[in-house]
């Protein structure tokens, strides 16, 4: 690949709900995405992520999307939705069995790994989605409200976490928050949404 | 062989307990009985018929007649399928996936069963063909049936689950695996049941017909062991096909999950 190419390329995307959007994301970049409820920033992320019927252009370091089987383009372009799904008994049974970041990274205990998935509280789920997707090693993050049940100070760990994986794997990192001081600490670039077209 | 005739006045008699059944108030206050006259009387005017065509198939056994007939079992027994689902695909996979499953395994196993086992010249017997058919496209519609509602049932309800494996970069077949365990075995528990539970609990309906028609009772069952299995490879089969075409349908090329696919809930 030549060295000019973006880490993500977005080009004329669009869906049922998006209007030919385009933008594109350096390798290491944090770009957060802001914009009213319904503004279309959600599906967004999922069409890019390829979970919602999409057309348009979306690249990785060149390579086109549709030259990689979806399974692993969502590895590489992985998501972190709102809410959180968990199908196993216990949060671990989720994870690989060398995560990249352990629990305490957010402030949790080494033990709720074991613990059954009904005694979680929303933003321990909401810490352990974001520990699971991280897993993945992927080379763009797409974070949908990641920190939005949580306190300030786990909010913060959750902010400095993301820092160090995009310093660590110098992947890129489109985050949708309402959060303008938050908007300020992650993101040098800020794109804004309204029915479905970036501003 | 020799058994007692029955008259028209028998059968009106047992038409009789039907229609009572129809009549009681908790039955009709569960809206039953309608369903319950309109069923009992397609069994007497439907096996009325099929006694009509079988008398006329086995005066000319035609490769051509017997295969029109199949063919008709098999194109109703489709309908059935569908009008059991309450979330069946939509357009022509709602009769598709269940009708091409029940077409390669019930037909497959009849044709082996006939060949094989049976030995009867020719194969296509009628009088062997038609029941042998029937029985297990019967017991196979069953099992499809409840493995392709429990299948379309349990994808609606895990939806969310299954588009967080897809999420973390699982393939479709995996993410819809734990659906299609439990479509599996809403389909093959029934077989399960009657086979475990034959002679001891229940006698098989084949097996009391033939010995009701004085067949030796260790040749009827014989042939109530070789039908058991035969229905057992039949539903299994079946139902497998079935739940994989269905599963298959619930996705697209690229792993997205499809319920729009689904009819809306009846």
């Amino acid at each position: 690949m030549t060295q000019s190419s973006p880490r993500l390329l977005v080009r004329k995307l669009s869906s049922a709900v998006l209007h030919e959007v385009s933008f594109e994301l350096a390798a290491g970049e944090i770009v957060c995405l802001r914009g009213p409820s319904g503004a279309g920033k959600s599906r967004l992320l999922r069409a890019i992520c390829d979970l919602d019927e999409n057309h348009g252009e979306v690249r990785l370091d060149g390579t086109s999307r549709e030259s990689i089987e979806a399974p692993r383009w969502r590895r590489l372009a992985a998501l972190l939705p709102a809410e959180s799904t968990w199908w196993e008994d216990t949060p671990g049974a989720h994870f690989p069995r060398h995560p990249p970041y352990s629990p305490q990274d957010l402030g949790l205990g080494a033990a709720i790994l074991s613990q059954p998935m009904a005694r979680l509280s929303s933003g321990e789920r909401q810490r352990l989605a974001l520990l699971r997707v991280l897993a993945l090693e992927p080379r763009v993050v797409l974070l949908d409200e990641p920190t939005s049940n949580l306190d300030a100070e786990n909010g913060r760990r959750t902010e400095l976490l993301v820092r160090r994986h995009v310093d660590a794997t110098n992947a890129s990192v489109l985050w949708i928050t309402h959060d303008a001081s938050q908007a300020a600490r992650v993101g040098r670039r800020t794109l804004t949404m309204d029915a479905g077209t970036l501003a | 062989m020799s058994f007692i005739h029955l008259s028209t006045t028998d059968l009106a008699i047992a038409a009789a307990l039907v229609a009572l059944l129809a009549l009681l108030g908790p039955v009709r206050a569960a809206g039953l009985s309608r369903q319950l006259l309109v069923a009992g009387l397609r069994t007497a005017v439907q096996l009325t018929i099929i006694g009509y065509v079988l008398k006329a198939l086995f005066g000319h056994a035609g490769l051509l007649w017997v295969a029109l007939l199949a063919a008709v079992m098999l194109a109703v027994s489709g309908y059935e399928v569908r009008a059991r689902q309450e979330r069946g695909l939509r357009g022509w996979w709602g009769y598709g996936a269940g009708g091409i499953a029940m077409f390669v395994s019930s037909f497959s196993v009849t044709v082996f069963a006939l060949v094989v086992l049976v030995g009867a010249q020719p194969w296509y017997t009628p009088q062997y063909a038609i029941p042998l058919l029937g029985m297990l496209l019967g017991n196979t519609m069953n099992g499809v049936a409840l493995g392709l509602d429990r299948l379309t049932q349990s994808a609606w309800e895990h939806r969310d689950a299954i588009e967080a494996r897809l999420m973390l970069g699982e393939p479709w077949e995996v993410a819809i695996a734990h659906d299609q365990r439990q479509a599996l075995r809403s389909g093959l528990i029934p077989i399960i049941n009657a086979m475990a539970a034959a002679g001891v609990v229940s006698l098989p309906g084949m097996m009391t017909g033939q010995i009701m028609a004085g067949a030796p009772p260790v040749e009827a069952v014989k042939y109530q062991v070789l039908i058991m299995f035969l229905i057992a490879g039949g539903t299994g089969l079946g139902t497998l096909a079935a739940v994989w075409l269905a599963s298959r349908r619930l996705f697209d090329h690229r792993h997205r999950l499809r319920l729009e696919r689904l009819r809306d809930r009846r």
